[in-house]
């Protein structure tokens, strides 16, 4: 009874706030950009028809609504262009979010077994970079990267290499670019969940019987996948859409899909593809989003 | 704890190699062993010997070293000096896993995305024992520790009984050599836990198995443990029986840690006999027993348990130097403390010491009860005291 007189008002318009926000910044643009992936594409301002005119009346609008279709939609099924940079996108995501698994779960993991006060450094140094401008960062890769960069000095210096090897604009620098710029979302929800782990369960383990990657694989893993889970998805959709490193880092001759529509938007001023594009993007997106809250949801109903 | 549980069992023993060392030999040989943390020194040289089957209980207070004494017999921290043999092997330096002990830990430790089948059958697929054979060992630890219809739950649908049975199914069903125990019962009830430990005893009977328990509680040590071996400052102070322990305390430390006692500081001034008369500040002359080991001149405190002082309104008839000699100490009833089957006098002695008297209520009736600022005689044989360097 008292509980709920304390959450009275204030707490109920908490409540709402999200909900306002989402409406404001989420559904009201989609709903913009759905109706232009809709529309065809024209040269006037704003460059595409029709346009919604609530003040030319009632039969304009009907017109306006009849003169919607999802040509663009199909041309974006037909072109090989398109389907082609979804594949990319989805298998550079892929890649990436496992190389940053495979890199940040032994971080995250020494993280959380170091001694307390230490962690908090731990986490500090993990958390400087942002300090400096993501942009910044990525361009001090490429002067790390290109021909006469520190990379090939170094390596021509020790003797590794007889000329300066290729880095700038290969698959290889993107993949260090994304891994170095997504790192700390990988670490962070890994070593929350690591070290809220109690150790005294591998202990357990161990004392049972496993050996060392036995407790792993079958006690600190499995205990850690809701931190796992989180680190993946906080990588990979952003990843998916990722723009600005494959655009300084990575060749020219495959986009990805965030590149595509940049171009579409920008230099095709193509606004109703482009948006269309953004509209498929949003929905591959979607899908393990879904798929991770219905793992979720099935592990507390199991509780 | 009902249930079957057949005795031999090749799968497991025979990876601890020597199951059965010889009759003299004790299954377990702790010796000198040391480990520092920093520079504190927490355990110091312990040494000890304990026999298979026998019941053990590690006694201390907070930080006295038995908790690092026991992950050491675990493996889970290495001693820094020492040996630590188990049927005559040392395992000091070897792993958790390697070990043919068992651990039943503190708050379970229960892994808490199995089911109890598979947290008790977790110990026992990391042997490759056969998968009909490990579901055979898991139903009987199930029945034994009556657990039944609860296989499929997961830990945090147990309750606290529950989940400390799981426990001891799980530490259990790989048949260590040796099982250890740290504060097993200290997250039960009060009730429960009485229950638990005899059920405990009787199992630990049943199945032959070496038990070794860490408690802060000594009562429960005292309830459950064949011996005891109580930890002071990372040193063993004392290796006895239950009741040698509590009667005759091998120290000051020892006598007040374990139970309640009376003290009396004072020196030895002559001997008669076996007997001897200590004179002390609070207390007078009291003729004591000579201790088992003769002692010289000195300092000594005489220690008294209270349920040995007897309280009386006029205190018997006692010659001083005779063989029959009983100290007397008079004084009024300063503190009344009812405690259901006891009651716990306290009486402040006309010497302005305090002396406590713990006097069985064996009568229904209180006609025999002393009430507050009564004039008493509290009086105890010399048998009754122990004689404890200062």
């Amino acid at each position: 009874m008292s509980a709920r007189r304390i959450f009275a008002r204030p707490a109920r318009f908490a409540a709402i706030a999200p909900y306002v926000w989402m409406v404001l910044f989420f559904l009201v643009p989609f709903g913009f950009v759905l109706k232009i992936s809709l529309s065809q594409t024209a040269i006037a301002q704003p460059p595409y028809e029709p346009v919604f005119d609530l003040t030319a009346g009632w039969t304009a609008i009907r017109v306006a609504f009849a003169a919607l279709s999802l040509d663009n939609f199909r041309l974006l099924a037909s072109d090989d262009l398109y389907v082609y940079a979804y594949v990319r996108s989805l298998t550079v995501a892929i890649t990436a979010t496992t190389l940053l698994l495979l890199i940040g779960y032994p971080i995250a993991y020494g993280m959380a077994r170091l001694p307390r006060r230490w962690q908090a450094v731990a986490m500090v140094l993990v958390i400087v970079p942002f300090w400096t401008s993501f942009l910044i960062r990525i361009y001090a890769w490429i002067n790390i990267l290109q021909h006469d960069g520190l990379l090939n000095q170094i390596l021509l210096a020790l003797h590794l290499v007889s000329q300066p090897v290729v880095w700038l604009s290969t698959d290889s620098a993107m993949y260090l670019g994304i891994v170095y710029s997504y790192l700390p979302f990988m670490i962070l929800p890994l070593y929350a969940t690591l070290a809220k782990m109690e150790p005294v369960l591998e202990e357990a383990a161990s004392d049972l019987g496993a050996p060392p990657w036995q407790v792993f694989w079958l006690i600190t893993f499995p205990l850690s996948l809701p931190g796992v889970g989180a680190g993946v998805l906080l990588c990979f959709i952003p990843i998916v859409g990722e723009f600005v490193i494959p655009d300084l880092l990575a060749g020219s001759n495959s986009l990805m899909i965030g590149q595509t529509l940049w171009l579409e938007f920008f230099t095709n001023k193509d606004w109703p593809v482009a948006s269309a594009a953004a509209i498929v993007l949003l929905v591959v997106l979607l899908l393990p989003l879904l798929l991770y809250e219905r793992l979720q949801r099935r592990q507390l109903e199991e509780r | 704890m009902a249930g079957e549980l057949p005795k031999t069992d090749g799968a497991v023993d025979t990876a601890g190699g020597d199951a059965h060392p010889a009759a003299d030999q004790p299954l377990l040989r702790i010796e000198g062993v040391a480990k520092t943390f920093g520079t504190f020194r927490a355990v110091d040289g312990v040494s000890l010997d304990i026999k298979a089957g026998e019941f053990f209980a590690l006694l201390g207070p907070s930080g006295c070293g038995k908790t690092t004494l026991l992950r050491m017999l675990a493996g889970f921290e290495a001693p820094d000096e020492g040996r630590i043999l188990l049927g005559g092997k040392d395992i000091a330096q070897a792993l958790p896993h390697e070990r043919p002990i068992n651990m039943m830990f503190q708050n379970y430790a229960l892994f808490p995305h199995l089911s109890v089948r598979d947290n008790i059958a977790f110990g026992l697929k990391r042997t490759g024992m056969a998968r009909v054979e490990i579901a055979t060992r898991v139903a009987e630890m199930v029945a034994l520790v009556k657990l039944e219809g609860l296989e499929k739950r997961k830990p945090d649908q147990l309750s606290g009984g529950q989940r400390q049975r799981v426990a001891l199914a799980r530490a259990l069903a790989r048949r260590p050599q040796l099982l250890l125990l740290d504060e097993p019962l200290a997250a039960l009830d009060k009730k429960l836990r009485e229950s638990t430990q005899g059920e405990l005893m009787e199992l630990q009977r049943r199945l032959g198995m070496t038990f070794i328990i860490v408690t802060h509680d000594q009562e429960e040590a005292m309830t459950m443990a064949s011996r005891i071996g109580v930890m002071n400052a990372g040193k063993l102070a004392q290796v006895a029986t239950p009741r040698e322990l509590y009667e005759a305390p091998r120290s000051r430390w020892i006598a007040e840690f374990v139970g309640d006692i009376n003290l009396f500081d004072g020196e030895s001034k002559l001997r008669d006999g076996h007997r001897l008369v200590i004179g002390t500040r609070d207390a007078g002359a009291l003729v004591v027993a000579e201790p088992r080991e003769p002692v010289g001149a000195g300092k000594f405190s005489v220690a008294i348990r209270p349920e040995k002082i007897k309280l009386s309104r006029r205190g018997p008839v006692s010659e001083a130097g005779h063989e029959t000699a009983i100290n007397r100490l008079e004084g009024v009833v300063a503190d009344i403390c009812y405690l259901g089957g006891t009651t716990t006098y306290k009486v402040k002695l006309d010497s302005g010491g305090m002396v406590q008297a713990s006097v069985a209520n064996s009568a229904r009736l209180d006609v025999d009860a002393y009430s507050l600022n009564q004039h008493v005689v509290a009086w105890f044989t010399p048998d009754d005291c122990v004689v404890l360097p200062s």
